[in-house]
Parts: C-alpha cells; sequence; structure tokens
C-alpha cells in the first residue's frame, strides 16, 4: 500500500511517501501500527484529531476501512483559497 | 466546466474575458482572485502551496459540480496555483456563469467556501521570523455548515 503525507506531517516523518506492507484492516490499525514503530511515526500521530485522512484519493474518517485500498494519505487540515 | 491546477501565474484578463464570452443564454458572470496578503506583522516573503496531485484535480472538480448543480450554473471555471508564490500574485480565481446575478455570485462563495477547507492544498509562510504552516481556521470549518 502506499502512504502518502502532506505539510508538517511529511516533514515529521521525513518522506513524501512510502509503500508499507500491513495487515491492518482499518486506518485506526495502520495509524497504531507507524505509532509503534518509530519515534517519529509517534510524534507526527500523536493527535489524529489534529490529521485529515484520505483514502484512494477521497477524505475519509480514520475509522475507514483498507480493504482493496491502494493509497492513503494524512495531511493537517486543508488551506486552499 | 474548467478545473486547471498550475505552477505558473494565470492571466486573470484573459481567463476572465474567455470565460465570460459567447454566452447569450447567460445574464451574469461572478469572478474571484485570491491574492497573497502581506499582513505587515510577520514581514512574509513568500508562499509556499503544496497539493495532492489527482486528488486536487478530483476535490476541485467534485465542489464545481456540487455548484453547478445548486445553482444551475451555465459554466463554472477554477484555477489554482501552487509552488512558491510573493505578496502580490494571484492564487487563485473562480469565475460562475449564470442565467441571474444572485445565483453567480451565490456559487461563487459557495466554491470559496469548499475549496478553503476541502482541496487539498497546504499553504506555508516564508517570513522573517522563519516559516510557518498555516493554520485551518474554525471560521472557514464552520463557514460550510451556511450551504
Amino acid at each position: 500500500m502506499n502512504v502518502l503525507y502532506f505539510a508538517w506531517v511529511r516533514e515529521r516523518i521525513g518522506v513524501p511517501r512510502e509503500s508499507i506492507e500491513t495487515n491492518a484492516a482499518t486506518v485506526n490499525e495502520l495509524v497504531q501500527e507507524l505509532r509503534d514503530r518509530e519515534e517519529r511515526y509517534a510524534a507526527a500521530f500523536a493527535d489524529t484529531s489534529a490529521l485529515r485522512v484520505a483514502v484512494d484519493q477521497e477524505l475519509t474518517g480514520f475509522d475507514a476501512s483498507l480493504d482493496g485500498v491502494q493509497e492513503v494519505a494524512f495531511f493537517p487540515p486543508m488551506t486552499g483559497g | 466546466m474548467r478545473i486547471v491546477v498550475q505552477e505558473e501565474p494565470f492571466d486573470l484578463g484573459e481567463a476572465t474575458t474567455s470565460f465570460a464570452s459567447n454566452r447569450k443564454d447567460m445574464g451574469a458572470v461572478v469572478t474571484f482572485t485570491g491574492i497573497v496578503r502581506d499582513t505587515g506583522d510577520t514581514r512574509l516573503k513568500s508562499m509556499e502551496i503544496e497539493h495532492y496531485p489527482g486528488m486536487t484535480e478530483a476535490a476541485l472538480g467534485e465542489i464545481a459540480e456540487e455548484a453547478a448543480r445548486r445553482w444551475s450554473l451555465g459554466d463554472v471555471l477554477v484555477i489554482h496555483r501552487h509552488g512558491t508564490l510573493v505578496p502580490g500574485e494571484m492564487i487563485m480565481m473562480v469565475a460562475t456563469a449564470a442565467r441571474h446575478r444572485k445565483q453567480a455570485f451565490e456559487a461563487a462563495e459557495f466554491l470559496m467556501d469548499y475549496l478553503k477547507s476541502r482541496a487539498p492544498f497546504w499553504k506555508r509562510e516564508v517570513t522573517e521570523q522563519g516559516a510557518f504552516w498555516v493554520a485551518a481556521r474554525d471560521e472557514d470549518e464552520d463557514a460550510l455548515t451556511r450551504w
């Protein structure tokens, strides 16, 4: 699965994207897996209420299923316009 | 309907003239243009706009389609830049064409409210005091509830 990071999430994790092998069933499970992996992930995912998630480029919630998903992106609230 | 996401500047006059031309059934065209503003106290040197290629175009397209449905628009144009911009540069524009001005104005406001907090762009201000990610404002999220 491709995992993408934007803005300060990208800066904290240190890469814009990576390929991750996971059995996580939901976004929340993936987040917990990443947190347990290394301190930089724990720092980036410390407060998920400050984050947004898109699954296959659709904005969704952290309880979303990862069944058949190719791409997950994490980022702060958007500031367009 | 046209959605453009680009790094290079756009020509507001040319885009507006082209959008407003050859419309015999639409009586109103409204445009909004966003400009990089130096608030003065932070001494903004530049603004860096990051986006999510692919999702950006899709999200803008969905927002524009929703506006076109709600206000029976004849056409919608959204141009949004990314990359490094300096104060005074135009960041983005929207244009709406409708039979009457009320629909065109309302649809333009709707587009702006939605693309502030639903289009995947992130702004980073580079100032004389350092660089900071612009935080989303609660008012921007609250603005969506009126639609």
